[in-house]
């Protein structure tokens, strides 16, 4: 992935709890084979309202999407991740987040931003009020700034690493390829395999 | 696989330390995965990963693929052009690969979390992965069990491994007798509705206490199934006599001198008595009843005696809000008993109620009645396996006498990737696992049940406990 060390531009408010993966990309896109393309699915359904917040003009161009609790709940599709990127977000600020959706994201450099409610509520009323308002996040620093709002965001040392450097998170496990070689030889005989049962 | 001989450790303390490949520094435990399940949705960028990078899949006998998510339900004909070149996809690349597959029509083929269990590959004390969030089911047998994405994915058939985050134990322990009526699917929608959609954030959760103890291997994997919509990263019940009883002789359970070594090791995994868990949550079983969900996610849930909630008496602002737009898009007045809600279709299908036993207690709702006129209402096996056998007992045959349709296995209406959906406005009592907007077509309107409701909730024509229902005409 690419390294991610700050993000700042403007920022949507997408004022609503529980948004699950099923909304941020419906399962009709699921069929695709690529890993691009997926940003016109994006909120497909919600985008068909006019008055939903995607399709307000003061918000094009945002590169930071502000929601509330528990975003990305749902299903493990990554095209959810894919679909936010396509469309432009480089981070996702929200009070918390899908376990499997916040992993999704560190892998792809979309940052996920988990602040406290007061802050989260405080970076909606702010955006909400004033499209043209700048959100910044500084991954090195783990702080989320937007006008006088300055707080910190939960993120663990490894995965700042990660997204700074960019690493490549299956390079970084072949580093260890003698110990998963010692580990294989000492797995007990009885553990299942998926090859085809000898028939007697 | 030696952990430390430390005291007081949870089934999911023992099961993870028996995986860590290394841990320490700055870096997450890597884990050893003892079983990658795959399926068309989620894998294609992942070979195309590997494919890009020169990577092989390091252990393609620790991998097994199936078609589920894409596969029509009434014959082996794809009409989506996109579905179809999904399901190839996966067959080239297993076969490109290595990797066994159980493709669209083969007699082992169905639902992955379904097919797992019933050929004896998900065993306790094992970690299972799949690129699908409901991999939590396998949890039923004691295994470390849990759903990644698709960068995960290509990263465990390049590894084998995941780097992980330790999560922590929370206990949930469902005391006492569930009264008669009150499934798994029910205890799974109880404890969804206490602790909410985060309640697990965070953690591994453990099933424990008599009314889980009580239930059938099915049953724990219904309850597991769930855990991924409280939250939680995984759910897991430890394994007992039951577990082992439905363990052997499937095809790929351990035989032999190999069967008492696993037998063995696998009743020193249930938690230690003087372990302690990060958080604990209890309910009595004894005070349930079946549940129905009204909103839009699976924890807005009420009882079957209950009504459709007021809003206006949520006293958290964010919750107002979330039930107002979930009534608003259910089409639900509050205070409208649940009973009393009338629907168009019924499902009785999906990872979470797709299995034999889930099918006999419908059945036995089914026999000498008809689905209520205008009630469209279809079964979905879970495997051929499970089809099979329901023919074998003869259930089949009192679906299609009742009006049922009795379909081919896959995922089916639970998340509409195949022809079966919902229309618009369309209102469907439901056994799968969620209700999120247009998860089920789009405009489509879910309310979660269980195999029982649904079948009472067919005959009634809005949704009803089998307790409910009149007689059934003497013959």
């Amino acid at each position: 992935m690419k390294p991610v060390a700050v993000v700042s531009g403007r920022a949507v408010p997408l004022d609503r709890s529980d948004v699950d993966t099923d909304q941020i990309i419906p399962s009709d896109w699921l069929k695709r084979v690529e890993r691009t393309g997926f940003g016109k699915g994006l909120f497909a359904e919600w985008r068909d309202d006019r008055g939903f917040v995607l399709n307000d003009p003061a918000y094009a161009g945002a590169t930071v999407l502000v929601a509330a609790s528990n975003f990305g709940t749902g299903s493990s599709r990554e095209h959810a991740v894919w679909a936010l990127m396509d469309y432009g977000f480089e981070a996702v600020v929200a009070t918390s987040f899908g376990d499997i959706f916040r992993n999704n994201c560190t892998k792809q450099g979309l940052v996920p931003v988990e602040v406290t409610p007061e802050v989260d509520r405080a970076i909606l009323d702010a955006v909400g009020g004033d499209p043209s308002l700048l959100v910044t996040v500084d991954v090195a620093r783990g702080t989320v700034e937007c006008g006088d709002i300055q707080a910190p965001f939960t993120l663990d040392e490894f995965t700042r690493q990660r997204l700074l450097h960019g690493w490549d998170d299956i390079g970084l496990t072949l580093r260890h390829g003698e110990g998963i070689t010692s580990f294989e030889a000492a797995r007990p005989p009885w553990f299942p395999s998926a090859a085809a049962p000898q028939t007697g | 696989m030696t952990a430390p001989a430390s005291s007081g450790r949870t089934l999911f303390d023992k099961v993870w330390d028996a995986h860590v490949v290394r841990s320490g520094g700055d870096e997450p435990d890597l884990l050893y995965i003892d079983l990658h399940l795959v399926h068309e949705v989620t894998s294609p960028q992942a070979f195309d990963g590997l494919r890009l990078a020169g990577r092989r899949v390091r252990r393609p006998d620790l991998t097994l693929a199936t078609a589920d998510h894409n596969v029509p339900t009434t014959g082996t004909v794809v009409t989506d052009p996109v579905s179809a070149r999904q399901l190839e996809v996966l067959d080239a690349n297993c076969a490109e690969f290595g990797i066994r597959c159980f493709p669209m029509g083969d007699a082992n083929q169905g639902i992955v979390h379904v097919i797992g269990p019933e050929l004896g590959l998900t065993q306790p004390g094992t970690t299972v992965v799949c690129g699908d969030s409901h991999t939590s089911t396998h949890g039923a047998f004691g295994a470390l069990a849990f759903g990644i994405g698709t960068s995960e994915v290509e990263h465990v058939l390049a590894t084998q491994t995941l780097p992980q985050v330790r999560p922590s134990a929370m206990a949930v322990s469902i005391d006492g007798e569930a009264p008669e009526g009150v499934t798994a699917k029910d205890l799974a929608l109880a404890v969804i509705g206490r602790i909410g959609t985060g309640g697990g954030f965070g953690h591994v959760i453990e099933y424990r206490g008599d009314a889980v103890r009580a239930l059938s291997m099915e049953g724990r994997l219904t309850l597991c199934n769930m855990s991924i919509e409280g939250g939680a990263r995984a759910g897991m019940v430890a394994p007992d006599d039951t577990t082992f009883a439905y363990l052997e002789g499937r095809p790929h359970a351990p035989n032999g001198r190999a069967w008492d070594q696993a037998i063995e090791w696998w009743r020193s995994l249930p938690t230690d008595a003087d372990a302690t868990f990060a958080k604990e949550v209890r309910l009595d079983a004894a005070t349930l009843v079946p549940h129905v969900t009204w909103g839009t996610n699976p924890a807005q849930v009420a009882r079957i005696d209950g009504a459709v909630p007021d809003p206006e008496e949520l006293s958290e602002a964010a919750a107002r809000e979330a039930a107002s737009r979930a009534l608003a898009y259910m089409g639900l007045v509050p205070g409208t008993p649940m009973r009393e809600i009338p629907v168009d279709t019924v499902f009785l299908g999906s990872c979470t109620n797709s299995r034999i036993e889930d099918f006999r207690a419908a059945a036995a709702v089914l026999e000498g009645r008809r689905v209520h006129d205008g009630v469209r209402a279809l079964v979905v096996p879970g495997s051929h396996r499970v089809k099979a056998q329901a023919e074998d007992e003869g259930l089949d045959r009192v679906f299609l006498s009742a009006g049922f349709e009795w379909r081919e296995p896959g995922c089916s209406m639970c998340l509409g990737m195949n022809p079966d959906k919902l229309a618009p406005g369309e209102r469907c009592a439901s056994t799968s696992n969620r209700n999120f907007e247009g998860r089920q077509g789009r405009g489509g309107r879910t309310h979660l049940v269980s195999p029982a409701v649904a079948a009472a909730t067919a005959v009634a024509g809005h949704f009803a406990a089998p307790s409910d229902l009149p007689s059934r005409v003497a013959r």
